[in-house]
């Protein structure tokens, strides 16, 4: 059930390969502008690099929320998943899983080669790219609430930010956390087992509260 | 003796008993306030390390204490209005989030002022602040995501599962001191160590939580009535109280 949405999904997502790359261009400018916003100094951008590579991850996995639940609910396929006797939650899980592989593996792709432009050392490198790759499902995971609890509203794009983005604060600090403390030439694996513990714990809650909000909002 | 303790749980009959409460806990609040702003300016001795300054404590501790609790409050009607079907339950969850809304941002005004003169700085990145900060924009989530919902069932509902999520953050807000261990002083009140503060600071302090608890509860009857009437206003019971005659 799972991967018939997943599938379905990618297909989808593979006729109109341009929203995808509008997701993963906006990664890309967005981290672009900082260099030219604090100037080029290696140093701080190598001490940033982390932190503006997570944050922009945050705002591009937000900003193609919208477009989880929203075609779907557009054309009445959401009202059919709603009345199909298999669960909701299941169904919910595939939707986000094929959020994460259109939108959040490309970023986990492209971040090594954003690391690159900020001067980020080769471990520093692999752990932001290991850390992307265990934070972004849980991205899409919370993200799913808020965008199922908007469908709909007017201003609903504003309103997951605000929704979203304070739940997403946890994954950044440990992310970010992470290349930090390797960096620094520390012990990182503590931040990737709370990474993981918040990957595990959004995949037993979240699609359980995303299905319970989409009965919410569709009446 | 049983007691019917759904009869409560009707609007109009909430409404009359909210009432009637309003004036003790008014009474109760401002007796607390005076008593407590007393203590804390009159009583507790200055402190031999902060000085004056610190006295900021007893408005500052009792709003992020309150803050926080009043989240959980929050959450804890919004899913209980989730779980029963409850109507009153949820107006109840939405009448508390300005209030907590309020709290929250009085503590970190507060905490301001006090951090100019104690660590030279009106902000830092701290756990503690930090997530006193992100508890304010659950409220303000919480406030807007029910402001853009016109339907109020659909606005309780959804607010409730958003507070369920959210308080997710307050174990966090709570246990950051011991995770991230930075520069905001540990806490200096717990229940299982003995006090490392004045008798009367402490008491001080208590009392002004005191206080803001009863002035909470004030303000919250006060706005549940206010939504109570807003959204009973077709029914019969409403129209009757505004020709005077339920009075």
């Amino acid at each position: 059930m799972i991967w018939w949405i997943v599938k379905r999904d990618l297909l989808l997502a593979m006729r109109r390969r341009s929203d995808v790359l509008t997701t993963l261009f906006f990664f890309i400018i967005v981290v672009s502008l900082f260099p030219l916003g604090v100037g080029p100094e290696p140093n701080i951008l190598r001490a940033m690099a982390s932190g503006v590579v997570w944050v922009a991850a945050l705002l591009a996995s937000m900003l193609s929320l919208g477009r989880m639940f929203s075609g779907d609910y557009a054309d009445g396929t959401l009202e059919q998943m709603l009345l199909s006797p298999a669960s909701l939650a299941a169904l919910v899980m595939g939707k986000a899983i094929s959020h994460w592989l259109v939108t959040g593996v490309p970023l986990v792709l492209m971040a090594p080669v954003l690391g690159i432009q900020y001067d980020l050392p080769g471990e520093a490198l692999l752990v932001l790219t290991l850390s992307l790759l265990l934070g972004t499902p849980v991205l899409s995971l919370i993200g799913a609430i808020g965008a199922a609890l908007t469908l709909g509203l007017r201003g609903g794009g504003v309103l997951v930010s605000i929704l979203v983005l304070p739940l997403y604060i946890p994954v950044l600090i440990f992310g970010t956390g992470a290349v930090e403390a390797s960096s620094a030439g520390m012990e990182f694996g503590a931040h990737f087992s709370i990474l993981g513990a918040f990957l595990l714990i959004s995949i037993v809650f979240s699609p359980w509260a995303t299905a319970a909000s989409l009965r919410i909002s569709m009446g | 003796m049983t007691i019917n303790w759904f009869k409560y749980a009707s609007p109009a009959s909430f409404y009359f008993l909210a009432g009637r409460m309003i004036p003790y806990f008014s009474a109760l609040a401002i007796i607390f306030l005076v008593v407590g702003l007393y203590i804390g300016f009159f009583e507790a001795p200055t402190d031999f390390q902060q000085g004056e300054a610190y006295r900021i404590i007893f408005i500052h501790v009792p709003a992020a204490w309150m803050s926080m609790f009043l989240y959980v409050v929050m959450a804890f009607w919004a899913g209980i209005g989730l779980a029963f079907n409850t109507r009153l339950s949820s107006m109840v969850a939405s009448a508390i989030a300005p209030t907590g809304a309020m709290f929250a941002f009085l503590a970190l005004w507060t905490g301001a002022w006090w951090g100019k003169p104690m660590w030279g700085t009106w902000w830092v990145w701290d756990a503690r602040l930090t997530s006193e900060l992100i508890l304010f924009f659950l409220y303000i989530g919480f406030m807007s995501l029910q402001a853009a919902i016109d339907d109020p069932k659909r606005a309780d509902k959804a607010g409730a599962v958003i507070a369920l999520v959210g308080v997710v953050n307050v174990p966090i807000i709570y246990f950051s001191v011991q995770w991230w261990n930075t520069l905001h002083q540990g806490a200096s009140v717990s229940l299982v160590q003995s006090p490392k503060m004045a008798t009367a600071m402490l008491s001080g302090m208590l009392i002004m939580t005191l206080a803001a608890w009863m002035y909470s509860i004030v303000i919250i009857l006060i706005r549940t009535r206010l939504i109570i009437l807003g959204r009973e206003r077709h029914t019969a019971w409403v129209s009757e109280l505004k020709e005077g005659a339920l009075e």
